[in-house]
């Protein structure tokens, strides 16, 4: 057994940076296909970038279930539309974490050194699957101990937010008031599917859906695509005075048996944080962080990855937000894009709310959804699988 | 330059099919034999942890849920790239690279007895508005048109993928892990039943289980584990276009991949440099386009070099020493890894009644239909 | 260095053209229907089948790590935290706690249930602390379950059980015994 000195890791090859984002619109139905929706994104990354197709290297893709697209490897199939093409291409896959994941494989094609200009692309086509696309949610579960019990996707939400509002006595009003801000902060985002000014009435009277979860606690399936551009900082400082640096990656799994864990803290998004925030030296997230976009396909999530990333106490997360420190002018903007529950959550495409939208904050062109206050450094994540998969990242607009 | 080496390397074996155990323990067995060769507590020791599987060569929606507790993974950076083993171990030696890792698990399987109707998993990958509808014929026809295609382009005549099949499948004989290993000669292959013509049957490989699992590790730290550990020098994985009929049928693909590879090793003659190699060839033809794109040989010479015994046990450039996955079975995600295992193997001194003198070894894969995407690893010791 | 308040609005267009659901069933749009036969038999493995065996004999297995002293339901071949194989097989109880619970208005493709389901996690007795399997509730109103609940495994006669998750046909409560 080899004795080793630990922690003298993180002596990458190169810092990385981001310097151009894309996304489509967000729509429980689209016309385009999963290749025409890549394209759209790419695009778009390319020309905020100023970069051509062919200044790019190496592209990753990150796209969840094949069952939604209806395609095997659907990696392969989505390759022209991403720009792949006569590249070094691959996909990557961690269940709803995606999102966040695909942009933390590319920051290792460049931190590594083995490319200098990464474009990273991720795509959902959900409505593709018949009769629903919670129908592809069937075949997620184990296949001999859960699915003959005929199980719904929701039901995993409704038993983890159960759990989390009996061990801390939160009372659904408190959460519903997630779903009240960001389907309202989604009303300046372009891409946005469904917002809406709604209040807490509206979401406790929404059809009962697997309680205690209800309609409007549930962000929509949707069609949509995003795309980033990550490069080396002699490539950064080329394209512009202002890019947004990748100060920290993390990302944990936590066991498949989900059912032997107590689901009232997300310990997957804690471990994930953890790693993240010690590469960004982050020390105390409450006081460094200025702005996050935790993922929030349901809104009691929101608070649950909130304090899995130690922006508040366990159990301390609703409160902040009943105070509107969460709010887009408050003194720790959280989801300020609208979210999940705002924009729509096409699965692995949801970076486009995540991490394009914080690069966007950081780099002051979020226009509308700007927040109020001053940001340097800010956090966002994912979440994944049967409630196993916290991917985090960690940007700073300064080095 | 940070460099990276395997330090440990695991397998449960390949089966034809395995009923007693599932995916899970068939990994977990290889995982164990792979900490024990690498000499490392994997709940201790393991800094990520990087699964290769595909959704609907598993049975599920979201694989990646099932990846970590037979992996030792449980709360560490675990995470499944959709692709071969090979592609995983490029991401290991990214992560070692970047520094996000100092000792990274790669693991790969095949569980493909599970699969009741595989030519329709394979027809599921195919352009659904395109290829899907058209015929209503096994999916191979499309590996039977490239065939012809590059037969016709190069010259090759089919005597010449016959002998890739009966040199494989007689390596075979000399791997205890090869189920499909016969004593065959190319005219038996010529007389089988033409099933996709000019494909025959047997110039398909026939599926097969089994898991590999790789432990790497950063050179300072391989060095202490294991003072002669095999180091990979170079990674490569490229890919051409998603349409059928816009690929070159010439492996494009593969030296691309090749290249970026041979850059990164150093590599600037490889038919002269490399010693052994394990090439896909889960269709016979393959083997040859393989050849070709690696750089082993130059294009069109191939079948004077397979007569001549070159790519032979014995030979110049033992390719598929292992009996190839003509012998060993297509172990889908994990065909790359049982290539890499091979040359592991034989790089250090390990592969028994087949040990061929080698010091530099490359492995490469290919995605299956309908791909024109594949990585390669060249290894050294 | 130009970091601070702008007026950008990023991003600055999206594209995408959305089509409704009567689009689709008006034909209105190009589309190519699959409905591929893809089918596994999936190998329940070592400790999986015996747990099945167990259910057909009424009977609720876990296996136990003498490291950790865990014992483990769903039982495993071996231990993930420790990673070493199990030591011992052990019969537990067929009862247990309500961890959590939800009651359900729709089925696997989202469509609405004629008759709400309660599904739960039920911790059971005489395996670790949180060793829970996902179960159904039964003979209880679904307002009157609660966290803490304990229930107690309703058995399909013996004759139909088959060795599946489903030989147990739901849990209820303890005290109406």
């Amino acid at each position: 057994m080899v004795e080793r000195v630990r922690g003298i890791k993180f002596h990458k090859k190169q810092d990385v940076a981001i310097v151009g984002a894309g996304i489509t619109l967000f729509r429980r139905r689209l016309n385009e296909t999963g290749k025409e929706l890549s394209y759209y994104a790419v695009k778009q990354a390319l020309e905020e970038a100023g970069l051509d197709i062919s200044d790019i290297e190496m592209v990753v893709m990150g796209s969840a279930p094949d069952a939604f697209d209806g395609v095997h490897m659907k990696g392969e199939y989505l390759l022209d539309g991403s720009g792949g093409s006569n590249k070094p291409y691959m996909r990557f896959f961690v269940g709803g974490g995606t999102g966040v994941f695909a942009p933390i494989a590319g920051y290792w094609h460049v931190a590594s050194g083995l490319a200098d200009v990464c474009l990273v692309v991720t795509e959902e086509k959900m409505s593709s699957s018949h009769p629903h696309p919670q129908s592809a949610f069937k075949y997620i579960w184990d296949p001999i101990l859960d699915r003959p019990l005929n199980p719904n996707l929701i039901w995993i939400f409704a038993l983890e937010m159960r759990r989390y509002m009996h061990v801390h006595n939160i009372k659904h009003e408190d959460i519903a008031l997630v779903s009240v801000k960001n389907k309202a902060n989604a009303l300046d985002h372009p891409s946005a599917q469904l917002a809406a000014k709604i209040t807490v009435e509206d979401v406790l009277n929404s059809e009962p859906m697997s309680l205690p979860v209800r309609r409007l606690d549930v962000s929509p399936p949707s069609d949509g695509a995003s795309a980033l551009i990550m490069v080396a900082p002699h490539i950064a400082r080329q394209l512009t005075d202002e890019p947004v640096w990748v100060d920290g990656v993390g990302w944990a799994l936590d066991t498949t048996w989900w059912t032997n864990r107590d689901l009232y803290f997300p310990r997957y998004v804690a471990e994930a944080a953890k790693m993240a925030y010690k590469m960004a030296h982050v020390t105390d997230p409450r006081k460094e962080i200025d702005v996050a976009e935790p993922y929030d396909p349901f809104d009691y999530k929101e608070l649950h990855h909130m304090e899995g990333l130690g922006l508040a106490r366990k159990g301390e997360a609703p409160i902040l937000t009943r105070e509107g420190v969460t709010a887009r002018d408050g003194d720790l903007p959280v989801c300020p894009s609208g979210g999940l529950l705002g924009v729509g959550n096409p699965i692995a495409a949801t970076m486009g709310v995540k991490v394009a939208e914080l690069y966007w904050q950081l780099s002051y062109r979020a226009g509308k959804r700007q927040v109020a206050r001053e940001v340097t450094t800010g956090v966002t994540q994912a979440w994944g699988d049967l409630m196993q998969v916290g991917t985090v990242v960690v940007l700073s607009n300064k080095r | 330059m940070v460099r990276v080496a395997v330090v440990g390397a695991g397998y449960s074996g390949f089966n034809a099919n395995s009923p007693d155990l599932s995916w899970k323990e068939i990994t977990y067995e290889a995982a164990v034999r792979a900490y024990e060769d690498a000499g490392i507590n994997p709940r201790r020791d393991i800094d990520a942890v990087v699964t290769c599987a595909e959704d609907f060569w598993e049975g599920f929606a979201i694989f990646d849920e099932f990846c970590p507790d037979q992996l030792g993974g449980v709360l560490k950076p675990t995470f499944t790239v959709t692709a071969d083993f090979l592609f995983g171990l490029a991401n290991g030696v990214m992560l070692i690279k970047s520094g996000l890792a100092e000792i990274a698990v790669v693991e790969a399987h095949s569980k493909a007895s599970d699969i009741l109707t595989f030519g329709n998993v394979v027809k599921f990958a195919y352009d659904p508005v395109w290829l899907r509808p058209v015929g209503r014929g096994h999916p191979f026809y499309l590996a039977a048109l490239e065939k012809s295609y590059y037969s016709n382009l190069r010259g090759y005549c089919d005597y010449t993928y016959a002998e890739v099949v009966a040199k494989n499948r007689k390596n075979g004989r000399l791997n205890p892990d090869a189920p499909y290993s016969a004593d065959l000669t190319a005219d038996d292959v010529l007389s089988s039943e033409p099933l996709f013509y000019p494909l025959r049957k047997l110039e398909i490989a026939e599926r097969s289980d089994g898991a590999v699992v790789f432990v790497l590790a950063k050179g300072d730290i391989a060095r202490e584990l294991n003072p002669e550990p095999v180091w990979i020098d170079g990674v490569g994985w490229n890919s051409e276009t998603s349409n059928y009929d816009t690929m070159s049928f010439t492996a494009v693909y593969a030296m691309k991949a090749a290249e970026m590879a041979y850059d990164m090793a150093g590599i600037e003659n490889p038919a002269k440099e490399i010693d052994v190699a394990e090439v896909d060839d889960r269709f016979a033809y393959k083997e040859v386009q393989h050849i070709e794109a690696l750089k082993l040989a130059k294009a069109g010479e191939v079948d004077e070099l397979l007569e001549s015994g070159y790519f032979g046990r014995k030979g110049e450039i033992p390719v598929n020493v292992s009996g190839g996955s003509l012998s060993v079975g297509n172990l889908l995600e994990a065909t790359g890894a049982q290539k890499a295992l091979e040359i592991v193997l034989q790089l250090r001194g390990e592969a028994g009644r087949r040990q061929v003198d080698a010091e530099i070894g490359v492995a490469q894969v290919w995605r299956y239909l309908p791909t024109a995407t594949g990585a390669v690893a060249v290894f050294s010791r | 260095m130009a970091v601070g308040k702008k007026d950008i609005s990023a991003p600055p267009y999206v594209e995408g053209r959305e089509l409704e659901l009567e689009d689709f069933e008006e034909k209105k749009v190009t589309y190519v229907e699959d409905y591929p036969d893809i089918r596994y038999q999936f190998t329940a493995g070592q400790a999986i089948s015996k747990f099945l065996n167990g259910l057909k004999e009424g009977k609720i297995l876990a296996t136990k790590c003498n490291k950790c002293r865990r014992v483990m339901v769903p039982p495993r071949t071996f231990c993930e935290l420790c990673f070493k194989p199990a030591d011992e097989w052990v019969e537990v109880r067929d009862t247990g706690t309500v961890e959590t619970f939800s009651i359900s208005y729709i089925d696997p493709d989202a469509k609405p249930l004629d008759e709400p389901e309660i599904v739960a996690v039920i911790s059971i007795d005489g395996a670790s602390p949180k060793m829970g399997i996902l179960h159904k509730l039964g003979e209880i109103e679904p307002d009157r379950v609660y966290i803490g609940m304990k229930v107690k495994a309703v058995w399909k006669p013996e004759s139909e059980r088959e060795g599946m998750i489903t030989d147990i046909k739901y849990w209820k409560p303890l005290e109406v015994e």
